[in-house]
């Protein structure tokens, strides 16, 4: 499981997350422990109230965790500001997003562009950066169209681009096929896959097997725990699909 | 020394990219825009219109001054505001020659005094011809000097005229032209009513800009003080000149005095009448002046409350609809100061773009009231101070009422946002 010879990217340490809705306090995370290395390739997939998002928006750096310790590339991420917070998204995190959330009236460099508007260094060179990038998805020649002239597997490549274009430590996927049909999500895992074998570390955040099965590594998550966390081939669920599509097709 | 570059560049991008993104929300949705700042246009082109307007008068007034001089005085009967005079005749009150007699002498920093004995407007003929309307005056020595008006040809009048009530008289040279008299006339004779003159000079004609008179033909008649009762009971005032402009004050508070004793005026009492300078003029005109200003300002000041809360709420209206938008800003690294940041210049370039209109309006409004006939504010123009605080007004608006959305914006969580419908 450890992989001795790449970097520690991130590292989860008896992660609470509790929400206090009323009187009632919700265990969102329960005791989570986690480490991710570099260029690992992870789908966390659990049914909807496991944890998934919570776990996504903490992983993520948009909500801090209730107790437990965070550290994401060696640096302490519980007990930041709210403005190093937004650094550490700006600079370390890249969000792919279900519905895209492209900038509809901007086109596809200027949407690509937006995370090095917020840069300290990335702003004088963001247009070469986000050509650059657009091009590494496959989207050179579409620089200049707005999301409504781009089909929906665009839209999600210009996100991806977008989510690249600050060298991230962990591109951070959630549902990334969520409002795609299965044509264009191949279409994004392979470049998904792509990425992976780029060195890029991945985290996706899914409930379909068919998503999950690309990944290296698959967690399941269970009332706000880690029911499974295994290499995946030997994870039950996905081979069990596997082995239902290799059947099917004979 | 990069460190130090740091901080003005980084300020510099937010500022350059907030301004950019708002221009182009703004042009995205351009009804809503025109129609958000159409109350801070009124404001603001009323504002103009209305300093404009005053300060055309006041430059009309001051190159009144300036042509008639610093330290002439005029003295004239006028009922008093308040006490049992205030219904009196102007029979009752008006001046009798006497009464300026001696003021020389007891008025140490009064120079010159001319009396002058209006007697209104006549028709005046000179063979087949006639001008209808001329103003004639009764007037002594004195005046050429205290209005700065010499003699072109001829002579003034002499204190035998004045003695002997002569029918003589000055013209001036519109009227002599339009009289078809010789362009040397002196000698000649014209008509004031019934009675015959003979012209001994050509006085100099006024100055054009005469506050109180716009526009219309304007020809004067002068003749020997005396003289003017021969033609009918004179309305009867004085000219004066103060030895020079720093003692004017101290000249008009040594005529007042004098003419209440020679009036019998009573300790206590109202004068009934007016030692006015032009220097007293303007300050009286500074006054109304504010108080215009302060009335225009509390009308300008409700528009703009009025569209500032406009621009509150299309803010307001915008970050709700961008909601989505803030959340993914956040969720790229956008910091709540560069949200906050983002949303009040959106605020503050929409009512300068309502400013930059609503000082062209305003400039469109000082041309049509400099063009309104005999309303003398043909001089209006919108002085650069006025633009200046137009412009302020308009930005304080904006960052006054576009506060309170921008700071919803930034405090907006990312997740919730995010997950916002």
């Amino acid at each position: 499981m450890t992989q001795k010879n790449n970097r520690l990217i991130i590292q989860l340490k008896d992660v609470m997350r509790i929400y206090k809705v009323g009187i009632e306090r919700i265990h969102a995370l329960d005791g989570v422990s986690l480490d991710i290395w570099e260029n690992e390739y992870v789908a966390i997939m659990g049914p909807s109230g496991s944890g998934k998002s919570t776990m996504m928006n903490v992983l993520g750096c948009l909500d801090r965790p209730t107790a437990g310790s965070y550290m994401l590339d060696e640096q302490d991420i519980t007990t930041m500001s709210d403005a190093a917070l937004a650094r550490v998204r700006n600079e370390r995190i890249g969000f792919v997003f279900q519905s895209f959330e492209l900038l509809g009236r901007l086109s596809a460099l200027k949407n690509v562009e937006i995370p090095l508007i917020y840069s300290r260094d990335g702003w004088w060179s963001r247009r070469k950066r986000a050509k650059q990038v657009l091009e590494r998805v496959g989207l050179s020649d579409r620089v200049k169209h707005k999301p409504n002239q781009l089909s929906g597997g665009e839209k999600q490549r210009v996100a991806v681009a977008r989510a690249l274009i600050c060298n991230p430590s962990i591109l951070l996927a959630d549902e990334p096929t969520g409002n795609l049909d299965s044509k264009t999500s191949d279409g994004i895992l392979e470049l998904f896959d792509q990425l992976h074998r780029e060195g890029q570390t991945i985290i996706i955040v899914t409930h379909e097997e068919s998503v999950a099965c690309h990944a290296k590594r698959i967690i399941h998550m269970k009332d706000g725990r880690i029911h499974s966390d295994l290499p995946r081939e030997q994870d039950p669920v996905i081979n069990s699909v596997i082995n239902n599509e290799a059947r099917q097709e004979k | 020394m990069i460190a130090l570059l740091r901080i003005p560049l980084a300020f510099f991008r937010l500022f350059y990219q907030s301004v950019y993104l708002a221009l182009g929300q703004i042009w995205t949705n351009k009804t809503r825009s025109i129609l958000t700042t159409i109350g801070i246009v009124i404001g603001v082109a009323s504002v103009t219109a209305v300093i404009a307007a005053l300060t055309g008068l006041k430059t009309k007034i001051l190159t009144q001054v300036e042509t008639f001089g610093t330290n002439t005085i005029f003295v004239y009967p006028s009922r008093p505001n308040t006490g049992p005079l205030r219904n009196a005749s102007w029979w009752s009150i008006r001046f009798l020659p006497e009464h300026l007699d001696g003021l020389l002498e007891n008025c140490p920093d009064v120079s010159r005094l001319s009396r002058m004995a209006h007697v209104g407007r006549h028709t005046i003929r000179a063979g087949e011809k006639s001008v209808e309307n001329v103003n004639v005056t009764g007037i002594e020595h004195s005046y050429h000097e205290i209005e700065h008006r010499p003699i072109l040809t001829g002579r003034t009048f002499s204190v035998i005229d004045d003695e002997q009530v002569r029918q003589v008289c000055l013209i001036d040279p519109k009227l002599r032209d339009k009289l078809r008299l010789d362009r040397d006339c002196i000698g000649q004779v014209i008509r004031i009513g019934h009675q015959a003159f003979s012209v001994v000079g050509v006085i100099e004609q006024r100055p054009e800009m005469r506050f109180g008179e716009g526009g219309e033909e304007y020809y004067e008649v002068f003749i020997p003080f005396k003289t003017a009762f021969k033609l009918q009971e004179p309305w009867i005032g004085a000219y004066a000149a103060s030895k020079d402009a720093a003692v004017l004050e101290e000249a008009q508070a040594e005529i007042k005095f004098f003419l209440r004793r020679i009036r019998n005026i009573k300790v206590g009492e109202p004068d009934t009448f007016r030692v006015e300078s032009l220097k007293s003029a303007l300050e009286t005109f500074n006054q109304i002046a504010l108080v215009v200003t302060m009335v225009a300002g509390g009308i300008v000041g409700i528009s703009l409350l009025v569209g500032g809360v406009g621009i509150m709420n299309i803010m307001l209206v915008s970050v709700s609809e961008r909601t989505r938008e803030i959340g993914l800003r956040k969720a790229v690294g956008a910091k709540k100061s560069a949200i906050l940041t983002q949303f009040l210049i959106e605020s503050v370039v929409l009512c300068f773009i309502g400013g930059l209109v609503g000082v062209g309006f305003g400039q469109l409004l000082t041309m049509a009231i400099a063009n309104i006939p005999k309303v003398e504010l043909d001089l209006a123009y919108i002085p650069l101070w006025a633009i200046a605080i137009s412009f302020g007004f308009a930005g304080s608006v904006g960052i006054f009422f576009g506060m309170f959305p921008a700071i919803k914006a930034a405090r907006l969580d990312p997740i919730e946002a995010l997950r916002h419908e």
